[in-house]
């Protein structure tokens, strides 16, 4: 007894699957409903380029914001006991704006922070790649201030001296000696950071937009069948981050043999 | 009178944990242009807070320095514009690990002077010329000795044609026999009248190369004086003291 299958099955499968063993023709089935019909593959390949592009765009707001972040935090941290005046007050309210930051965004769920975002913040928007993306930026941007920040502190106070000595500025100093260096130290931390952002996107769907994980979602809940789409999800974003891994690696031991 | 002092500290006080602990307590020095001033002490005296207040990496607590004429510590004084005039060596060398030689070499000089890249290379080429480590001029800092880094962050400072040279404790992280190579470049610097306050260890540079040696001890400076008369007939007893301990 074979069981029930839509008309377009029937039509469609070659008849080496349909006369099949019964396992073949269940397999050949499943796959038929979880990518050929309705075109159904092409939802995935929607679904990767939105959680491509949401991740990059968020990728780009959290390093510069987390630089940004962490550059206040650091000056403050390393300058407010011998500044006085103007400078120290207004130093000293951004690293205030700072602290907060990273304490609002590092204590609430991401999930959270994107529904509020996208339902309340930009409630009239459905642009939702933009609103997505400055969500998980702004998200992944107090992770990225804490990377980089344990990475400046973990330079040598004497390269800093020998910056000053030779009559760089402290802003000088830091953008020729200081962060070059300290990039180097945190890029392997920094590129976790970066592919759990990549798998964090996945909550995406919460608010309609069609990732790689909506993708297999919709289509499972499409088909009544879900081992097949969610098992497609699973593997796109594993090879992704094993490229991105691979790519690292290259990264870090090209930058380890400049000094060598 | 000032301008035949280079640099003059006047009254400099260093105090940490609210004057809990004295680094500094009124010191007053003048370094003269062309002069060679070792400052020696035990540790702990406050040696080498007084050579990083001089170029203010150490900012005193009270008290007035002034270079060339100019007070230095006055808040409106552009710090970073005197320091290139005033190079600085380091116990640790705190050469820029992520550069080649020629870059560590080039950078302020590019940056801060102006210098086109072609001209900054070709004066970093030479001088590296001088202290034998040419050949070395695209290796990472990571792929030299000690002596070799140290003499490196000689040639460095000098890249910034500076007025003075300040030195902190140049060779105390060298094994033995890498200081008489930084020795030597020093000597060269001296002979060629290169203004220089020392902070060392090495009571034999002191006495060949300063044209005046201070004693320091708990943040003041005991005794000062021309080097034969500091080592063959100190006045202070602290002084008599210190000596008997390291010579």
């Amino acid at each position: 007894m074979r069981p029930s299958a839509s008309q377009s099955w029937l039509l469609d499968a070659p008849d080496w699957i349909l006369n099949g063993p019964e396992w073949l023709y269940n397999l050949g089935y499943d796959i038929y409903k979880s990518f050929i019909y309705d075109n159904r593959y092409q939802m995935y390949i929607k679904g990767l380029g939105n959680t491509l592009l949401l991740t990059f765009l968020a990728l780009l707001i959290g390093v510069v914001l987390g630089v940004i972040v962490s550059l206040i935090r650091v000056s403050w941290d390393k300058n407010h006991t011998e500044m006085r005046g103007t400078g120290k007050a207004v130093l000293g309210f951004f690293n205030v704006v700072a602290k907060v930051y990273l304490t609002v965004i590092r204590g609430t769920p991401m999930v959270v922070q994107l529904m509020i975002m996208y339902f309340v913040i930009f409630a009239s928007s459905r642009n939702k790649i933009m609103v997505g993306a400055l969500s998980f930026g702004i998200n992944s941007g107090a992770y990225v201030a804490e990377i980089i920040r344990g990475g400046i502190m973990s330079i040598d106070a004497g390269q800093m001296e020998a910056g000053r000595s030779l009559g760089f500025g402290y802003v000088s100093t830091m953008r020729y000696i200081i962060l070059p260096q300290a990039f180097k130290a945190v890029l392997p931390t920094l590129a976790n950071e970066f592919i759990v952002l990549l798998k964090e996107t996945a909550v995406a769907g919460y608010v309609g937009l069609a990732d790689v994980t909506y993708a297999g979602n919709i289509i499972g809940g499409n088909s009544y069948d879900y081992l097949f789409p969610l098992l497609m999800s699973a593997l796109i974003y594993l090879v992704l981050v094993m490229f991105f891994t691979f790519l690292v690696g290259r990264l870090e031991r090209r930058l380890r043999n400049s000094e060598r | 009178m000032s301008a035949e002092y280079i640099i003059r500290a006047e009254g400099l006080k260093k105090h940490f944990n609210v004057g809990e602990i004295r680094a500094l307590d009124g010191v007053t020095a003048s370094i003269r242009k062309g002069e060679v001033v070792v400052v020696i002490g035990p540790s702990g005296s406050g040696k080498s807070t007084f050579l990083r207040c001089l170029n203010l990496l150490e900012v005193p607590t009270d008290g007035r320095i002034l270079f060339e004429g100019e007070d230095i510590t006055d808040k409106k004084a552009n710090i970073n514009l005197h320091r290139q005039k005033m190079g600085m060596v380091f116990q640790h060398f705190n050469l820029f690990p992520h550069m080649t030689i020629l870059k560590n070499m080039t950078l302020a000089p590019v940056k801060l002077l102006k210098k086109p890249q072609k001209e900054a290379e070709a004066q970093a080429m030479s001088l590296l010329e001088r202290v034998g480590l040419a050949d070395r001029a695209n290796a990472y800092p990571s792929q030299l000795s000690g002596g070799q880094k140290q003499r490196i962050a000689i040639v460095r400072a000098l890249c910034m044609d500076p007025e003075v040279m300040l030195f902190d404790e140049p060779t105390s992280a060298l094994d033995p026999e890498m200081v008489g190579e930084v020795l030597e470049v020093m000597k060269e610097l001296a002979r060629e009248g290169m203004t220089m306050v020392v902070v060392t260890h090495e009571m034999g540079f002191a006495r060949e190369v300063a044209d005046r040696v201070i004693f320091m001890a708990d943040g003041k400076i005991v005794e000062e004086g021309k080097p034969e008369q500091i080592f063959s007939a100190p006045e202070q007893p602290r002084t008599r003291e210190f000596l008997a301990k390291v010579l």
